[in-house]
């Protein structure tokens, strides 16, 4: 049984700024992930790895196929979904986590990462307890937990988003290049959490383009450039 | 917010069109509301937002379209069918509305604790004591020290008028609130403290919000779903991220690639 399923999806931007250009960048996508099964996307920068995760996470609007992802025993098409839905299913089911921090003014950084536990009902204690036990996983000090990350260094950013984007234990997790700009201790933080996750039986997509990295994590390499668009 | 699947729209809004004489205010707007749910309601000046938001509030009458609302009790009333006192009985304690500018939204000669007990006594409490501990605790709420209670708004910052105003609107504990840009003439550190605030108050009593903002950022950290206004009519509407990370209209791709970077 499949946790996500993507079957001949396609994206085509039209640019309206530019008299209607029509960028095709993906077709004939199609591939899935097992619970507990790490892919990999492949392929040269522009192939369109990036633009695969936000349509399964539904950042992109998905202009054919199906994107199906399955959580607490109901299959949800992302590419049809109504916008209610797809929330529902990214509290529930799905994360997806980049390296870049969408810092919130005033929020705290224990806060910002204790946050999608929150919405998942679990109580604030709780989520701070969780949520400071992955800040110290991810070395960051104590001393800047309470406060707002906007003036962190990029480096600190990242790992607090890491740190926000890993604690939900979700079934089906995307990860946009995690790993990136960060030193080799936390790279091996990243590592060990990713394959408890998968232990735990997460489907996990994955942008990595460290080879240590995704060969220590990945089970399959799915080639983008198959489904990249012929120009 | 928690998503439960097989809800009951709070509000559904029908073809709703309203003309000014010959000129078109808004046209054939539709959509749901749920609660909890925060939708933004974003476009240029003169696009028709604030009509919009006037005609789901009960405030002007649509020209055409029906605006369906469910009240606590589960039933579903038709906002343009029921009495006028009833309509205004919602506005006054289901309901509020967070004007752009304060003054509109406060009694300005009358103390702080004034105006948010207002509201209560609006749904029948008479206690002075209870009036006034509600009051306080929803100043606090809103971060106004509790030594300010017996002060007139005019005494106030614009950005303590602001929160003062959130707190006249919430105090009654209502499941739907319209705000009309909300951070609109303030400077950026007061914006964000009023944003941060919203959200978390908004998120923690689950209650339905339409903001009108012209603020793409705005619209991002406090709302689900985006509507994309031009001309009096909705021409783009989805999951806030998806509008603006992928938006298909051409005045929307406009808008979005005319943000300036920070």
């Amino acid at each position: 049984m499949v946790a996500l399923e993507l079957s001949a999806v396609a994206k085509t931007f039209t640019m309206h700024l530019q008299g209607g250009l029509r960028l095709a960048v993906l077709h004939g996508v199609t591939f899935a992930a097992e619970p507990g099964q790490c892919l990999a996307l492949t392929g040269p920068s522009g192939a369109g790895k990036s633009s695969i995760l936000k349509l399964i996470y539904g950042n992109y609007r998905c202009d054919a196929g199906a994107i199906l992802i399955r959580s607490d025993g109901a299959v949800v098409d992302i590419a049809s979904a109504a916008p209610r839905q797809i929330l529902g299913v990214r509290q529930r089911a799905l994360g997806y986590v980049t390296q870049f921090l969408r810092a919130v003014p005033r929020v705290s950084a224990l806060d910002i990462v204790a946050e999608p536990l929150v919405m998942k009902a679990v109580p604030r204690e709780a989520a701070a307890v969780c949520a400071a036990t992955m800040l110290r996983r991810f070395n960051v000090p104590e001393r800047l937990w309470s406060l707002p990350p906007a003036t962190f260094s990029g480096g600190e950013q990242q790992r607090i988003n890491l740190a926000r984007g890993l604690l939900p234990e979700h079934p089906i997790l995307l990860l946009d290049e995690p790993t990136a700009s960060l030193d080799a201790d936390n790279r091996a933080v990243v590592v060990d959490i990713v394959r408890e996750r998968k232990r735990q039986g997460a489907a996990i997509v994955a942008i990595v383009h460290d080879d240590d990295v995704r060969e220590a994590i990945a089970d399959v390499c799915v080639d983008v450039t198959q489904f990249t668009a012929a120009a | 917010m928690n998503f439960i699947e097989n809800e009951q729209p709070l509000l559904v809004a029908e073809g709703l069109t309203k003309w000014y004489g010959r000129r078109l205010g808004c046209r054939d707007a539709s959509f749901e509301l749920y609660e909890g749910e925060v939708i933004a309601v974003v476009g240029e000046s003169g696009s028709g937002k604030t009509t919009l938001l006037q005609l789901l509030s009960g405030q002007i009458e649509p020209s055409a379209g029906q605006i369906r609302y469910r009240l606590r009790d589960g039933a579903i009333a038709d906002v343009w069918s029921m009495s006028e006192p009833m309509r205004r009985f919602l506005f006054r304690t289901d309901w509020g509305y967070v004007h752009q500018d304060p003054q509109l939204g406060l009694r300005m000669g009358v103390s702080a604790g004034g105006n948010v007990g207002e509201r209560l006594m609006a749904v029948g409490w008479r206690n002075y004591g209870d009036i006034r501990g509600a009051a306080t605790d929803w100043l606090a709420r809103v971060e106004i020290p509790e030594d300010r209670i017996d002060d007139t708004p005019r005494a106030y910052s614009g950005g303590m008028r602001q929160r003062l105003q959130i707190a006249r609107n919430l105090v009654t504990a209502p499941r739907l609130i319209f705000m009309d840009e909300p951070t609109g003439g303030l400077d950026v550190s007061v914006q964000a403290r009023l944003l941060d605030l919203l959200r978390r108050i908004v998120s923690e009593m689950r209650i339905a919000v339409i903001v009108v903002t012209h603020d793409l950022a705005v619209a991002r950290l406090l709302s689900n779903r985006i509507m994309v206004m031009k001309e009096g009519e909705v021409i783009e509407q989805g999951l806030t991220d998806q509008v603006l990370d992928d938006p298909h209209a051409p005045y929307t791709q406009l808008l979005v690639s005319s943000i300036l970077p920070a």
